[in-house]
């Protein structure tokens, strides 16, 4: 069957668990405050009144997070530090993503030389410390925002991609595969249209646990100094702006942390209740 | 009953990179240096220049000639008399290109010194002779009246021939540094502290309270405040911004904040356009900065608004003032967004142009107020671009790229002419192709003037040139701030922000 | 005959690190000079003459292959070369004693989250779904859903400023209390994963045959833990392990900043805002080795561990 019909039984196998169903609910339900939430406010991520700095939340003229030392609204500010900050983790993992399964794919169906090749590249870059190639491409490269993506999800395929070969190479060895060898069918359209769809539950499974990696990396780079660029904002650089507030303005920390605490949260939970219903091997309990 | 030592500890910011006089490079490294060494002369506790390891000094009529008597009772860490060839070798080695010294240029009005270090003349060759034990003279090309202060740089300070000799590049070290100041080195931990005790040797060594100082390396300013909170700093470098006001509240006593002798401002590259040849755009964009709402609010530290390039406090001198310094903010805007409209821009056509700072909190903050400020009073978005330190310093030299850049200028002795020696057309500092032959020729003029007084008219019309022209916009003065423990006696303001460790003492 | 086996295998897999080396030392190397700006760019800058006596002490007057050569072939005599930012000390000088203060702290981490997170991991698969369980759980979640950079400053607030119990920093004295926070902070997400991780693998051995037969024999829950599950258990944690190091690395980059701790993670992200080459190409290579000898470790610990693997 194809990739997207695969993907379609494994949304009905989902809708199942409790707890897929809750966390997915409760990310969507967030992600789209953050793109409908600043309609109800009347400012704007960029508008600095330095008259009204350092407030604390309050409902009267609708400043319902507060401002910053700017006198930036933070409503409007860590919604958008929301939508930023999903958006790069997942377009970050979705490159990681294609990347790893292709690669891997093509290093699991090749196997024999190609394959202990291919293998012996992602070892290579696996012992370049990660963090360390992070910091040179952005400490070196001029501030741009698409960089982040390609910064993480460069750097994450690796994973995606040792799990991927290790289920292709086991794939291989299935009767559908032999089958459609036997008839004559194309490695290109074996590898996408027999063993990509059976990889989903894995994939899946491991996209769920890229995406709170990347959230994290982006907010390492915001504390480095090297993430989004103001006055664009993620929630890294919201939460690393806030701790050295801590003391005189508390808001600017906790609303920020606690709502990407509550984000990585759910997407943990996500792929442990994703595991249960997709690898009853790898139960969580 | 043995005392206990006295020990001070001080934050002093990013780690010293070396302890070596004629390498250092940064600030800090001549923090620790001012403990460890002295000069021909140096500062007072006020900031006064006195005399160090000269007791005295005459200076011919034109201004050529210094002639320094060295205090016999000067010693070396190790016991040994600090004597006129030891200044003679240092100065050499200052300048000597092998030495590849950083400052090299400070001794530049000194004969011969600018050819030796472009590798034309041997060190030998340099104006600098002892002519006798204690005797040192120095011949310089052109009268200079700010030399002596260059003298009380850490790069002119003395080390101990012998020792470079045997320990070559690694005489800097603890166990191998011999110095001549108030303090050897016991130990430097790189990345922690310099550790520095009492140097019996030293002079002047009755007058030093203090026994023990730790320079601590203090990276992030609020994790300073945390540790001089919990007691473990009696000195910070610096003061968080967002921690400012709430010390101010809660404790004023041992807040020290300090006019400095250093300008915050926005360059302007002028090789091309929208800023080359559009003095008005220039202006336009000056006036429409709101600098009393940056430094009360953004700042908030006690920075004085710069309506002037050089900051007041210099010796001998006041500065011309931009025509709008007194005009209330109504006008003030106004006014610019007249000018901005002179200068061809309108809501139809806006300005589209770059603003690049190196990446810092407090420069962020300051780059955004403005855009906002840009955005408000004349309608156009200013692009910020954040870039690493060195990215930016190398865009600037280039200015290939740069249209609006943050910087700062601090002055490294008090004089005028520090201020204003990278606005000439041949300085490399000079970062923003400016270029005005009056302007050349004013201070062309005074340097040849021996009168101060004269001297002092050339420098201010070359001031009054440059604000005219604007090819910086500066924004406001650097303060230095520190926080002082109420049981740290002898620390004094000053605008030049030294503080000697032999200056101070607990009660 | 296994002992023959492990000392060929280790050696097969050393010599094959050694290009894989060689690729990582070019690729770096490049990577640092590729960047804008170089060691010696301060602020105020600098009069031509002065400028090229710098470059010409520090060979960056010369061409780049021929400064590639000269610092490999220090590198083939063992030499890190100079640092570029501290004159007098040696990079491998550097390393060394930033080394000690990483090591340190990065082992105690581990060594806490190991043992704090298998104990709690074990005692909440066996106690499944009970009260300790949930908490254990939710406490694992919280510790990997609050970066570092919020956890640590927080602490430091805390203890050391608000309670005073603690140092507020590395520098100030010689007493153990002072690696108290940052082991703290840096073994927080590592127990969190540790104690999932256990969790799990624990839940899924006890559920094995081979334990339910032992339960039928009618031996106590802790003896079936201590002789039977807890070994096997533990195979999934060794994998776990490289990536573990790596991230403590990592997060002992916020971990150093905020205490102020010389560390290994802080003198990387220093010299390379440095630019000092010699010293960001020594890390990468100390890094780079550590990881590889490291993977190598945990390969053969696995052959140890699990009898299955070695036989592939």
């Amino acid at each position: 069957m194809s990739t997207f019909a695969a993907l379609g039984q494994l949304g009905r196998q989902l809708g199942g668990s409790r707890v897929v169903v809750i966390t997915t609910s409760a990310l969507v339900v967030i992600a789209l405050i953050a793109i409908v939430g600043p309609l109800f406010s009347p400012y704007t991520y960029l508008d600095s009144n330095l008259d009204v700095r350092l407030l604390p939340p309050t409902m009267d003229a609708t400043r319902y997070f507060g401002t910053d030392d700017l006198g930036r609204d933070l409503f409007v500010r860590t919604l958008m530090g929301v939508r930023i900050t999903l958006a790069v983790a997942i377009v970050a993992t979705l490159v990681s993503l294609v990347i790893g399964v292709v690669y891997g794919a093509i290093a699991g169906y090749a196997g024999g030389k190609v394959d202990a090749v291919m293998m012996r590249l992602v070892d290579t870059l696996y012992a370049l410390p990660f963090i360390f190639f992070v910091i040179l491409l952005m400490v070196f490269f001029e501030r741009n925002f698409l960089l982040i993506f390609v910064a993480i999800g460069a750097v994450n395929w690796l994973d995606m991609a040792r799990i991927v070969r290790g289920q292709t190479l086991s794939l291989k060895e299935r009767e559908f595969v032999e089958a459609a060898r036997l008839i004559g069918v194309s490695p290109t359209r074996i590898i996408f249209r027999h063993i990509t769809p059976n990889l989903m539950s894995v994939v899946v499974v491991y996209v769920t646990l890229t995406v709170p990696q990347a959230i994290l990396i982006e907010s390492f780079m915001s504390f480095l100094g090297l993430g989004i660029q103001e006055p664009q904002t993620s929630l890294g650089s919201l939460v690393n702006n806030g701790v050295r507030h801590t003391e005189g303005a508390p808001w600017m920390l906790f609303i920020p942390a606690s709502i990407l605490a509550f984000i990585l949260m759910c997407f943990n939970f996500l792929g442990d209740g994703l595991r249960d219903q997709l690898d009853p091997k790898e139960r969580s309990g | 009953m043995l005392p206990e030592a006295r020990l001070l500890n001080r934050g002093i910011g990013p780690e010293p990179e070396t302890l070596d006089p004629q390498l250092a490079r940064t600030t800090q490294s001549h923090i620790a240096l001012r403990d460890l060494f002295e000069g021909l002369v140096s500062y007072s506790a006020e900031g006064v220049l006195v005399a160090a390891a000269a007791s005295r000094w005459k200076i011919s009529a034109d201004g050529l000639r210094y002639k320094f008597w060295l205090r016999p009772e000067g010693r070396w860490s190790n016991g040994e008399t600090v004597v006129a060839r030891d200044f003679v070798y240092s100065f050499r080695r200052l300048v000597d290109p092998e030495t590849a010294a950083f400052y090299a240029e400070t001794l530049n009005s000194v004969v011969n010194a600018a050819e030796i270090t472009a590798g034309n003349k041997p060190p030998e060759a340099l104006g600098v002779e002892a002519t006798s034990r204690f005797e040192l003279e120095i011949t310089l090309r052109e009268p200079t009246p700010y030399f002596l202060s260059l003298l009380a740089q850490a790069a002119t300070y003395p080390v101990r021939e012998a020792t470079v000799v045997e320990f070559g590049e690694q005489f800097a070290r603890a166990g191998k540094l011999v110095s001549n100041g108030a303090y050897r080195l016991a130990k430097w931990e790189i990345g922690l502290a310099i550790t520095l005790i009492r140097n019996e040797q030293y002079w002047n060594n009755k007058n030093t309270a203090i026994d023990v100082v730790r320079h601590h390396v203090t990276v992030e300013p609020s994790v300073e405040l945390f540790r001089y909170r919990a007691g473990e700093l009696d000195v910070t470098s610096t003061i968080p911004s967002e921690a400012f006001a709430r010390i101010r509240d809660e404790r004023p006593a041992e807040l020290r904040v300090s006019a400095f002798l250093g300008t915050y401002y926005y360059g302007l590259n002028l090789n091309y356009p929208p800023l080359g040849d559009n003095p008005e755009l220039r202006q336009a964009l000056s006036m429409a900065i709101d600098r009393e709402a940056l430094t009360a609010s953004v700042t908030g530290r006690g920075e004085q608004p710069a309506y002037s390039w050089i900051p007041p406090g210099v010796q001998n001198y006041e500065s011309p003032v931009l025509s709008y310094a007194t005009l209330s903010t109504e006008k003030r805007n106004a006014a610019a967004k007249r000018l901005y409209t002179e200068a061809g821009y309108n809501e139809a056509n806006p300005l589209q142009i770059q603003l690049r700072y190196n990446t810092s909190e407090t420069h962020k903050n300051i780059a955004l107020a403005i855009q906002a400020m840009w955005r408000h009073t004349l309608g156009f978005e200013a692009e910020l671009i954040n870039e690493e330190f060195r990215v930016l310093v190398t865009n600037m030299r280039a200015m290939k790229i740069t249209q609006i850049f943050r910087s700062s200028w601090n002055g490294d002795y008090n004089d005028a002419y520090a201020f204003l020696a990278m606005f000439e057309s041949d300085n490399p500092s000079n970062m923003f192709g400016y270029s005005n032959e009056d302007y050349d020729l004013q201070l062309k003029r005074a340097a040849k003037q021996t009168n101060p007084a004269r001297r002092r008219l050339y420098l201010e019309e070359a001031e009054r040139v440059l604000l005219a022209d604007l090819p910086v916009i500066p924004i406001y003065y650097h303060v230095s701030k520190h926080l002082v423990s109420p049981s740290v006696r002898g620390w004094q303001d000053n605008v030049l922000d030294y503080h000697y460790s032999q200056h101070l003492s607990f009660d | 005959m296994q002992q023959r086996g492990a000392l060929r295998f280790a050696l097969t897999r050393l010599l094959s690190a050694i290009p894989t080396l060689f690729l990582i030392i070019v690729l770096a190397f490049m990577m640092m000079r590729a960047a804008p700006g170089g060691p010696f760019d301060e602020e105020r800058a600098i009069p031509p003459e002065t400028a090229a006596n710098i470059e010409r002490a520090y060979h960056l007057d010369e061409s780049l292959p021929r400064q590639f050569r000269r610092y490999f072939g220090g590198l083939l005599r063992g030499d890190l070369g100079p640092s570029y930012r501290y004159p007098g000390y040696s990079v491998a000088e550097l390393i060394g004693g930033a080394m000690r203060y990483s090591l340190q702290l990065g082992a105690l981490a581990m060594l806490s989250a190991l043992i704090l997170g298998v104990g709690a991991g074990v005692l909440a698969a066996v106690r499944k779904r009970s009260l300790l369980d949930r908490m254990v759980t939710g406490l694992a979640m919280t510790g990997i859903s609050i970066p570092i950079f919020v956890i640590a400053p927080l602490f430091l607030l805390v203890f050391a400023v608000y309670l005073g119990w603690l140092p507020a920093s590395w520098g100030d004295s010689e007493s153990g209390l002072r690696y108290v926070l940052p082991v703290i902070a840096l073994a927080l997400p590592q127990v969190a994963y540790v104690t999932r991780m256990t969790r799990a693998s624990m839940i899924e051995v006890m559920n094995s045959d081979f334990i339910r037969t032992a339960r039928a024999q009618g031996l106590s829950t802790f003896t079936i833990v201590r002789r039977h599950a807890l070994r096997p258990a533990m195979v999934p944690l060794l994998s776990y392990m490289g990536p573990a190091v790596a991230a403590v690395l990592t997060g002992s980059v916020v971990v150093e900043q905020i205490f102020g701790i010389p560390g290994l993670g802080q003198l990387f992200v220093r010299s390379a805002l440095n630019r000092d080459y010699t010293l960001v190409l020594g890390i990468v290579i100390f890094y780079a080795t550590l990881v590889i000898v490291f993977n190598l470790l945990v390969d053969i610990a696995y052959g140890f561990l699990d009898p299955r693997i070695r036989r592939q």
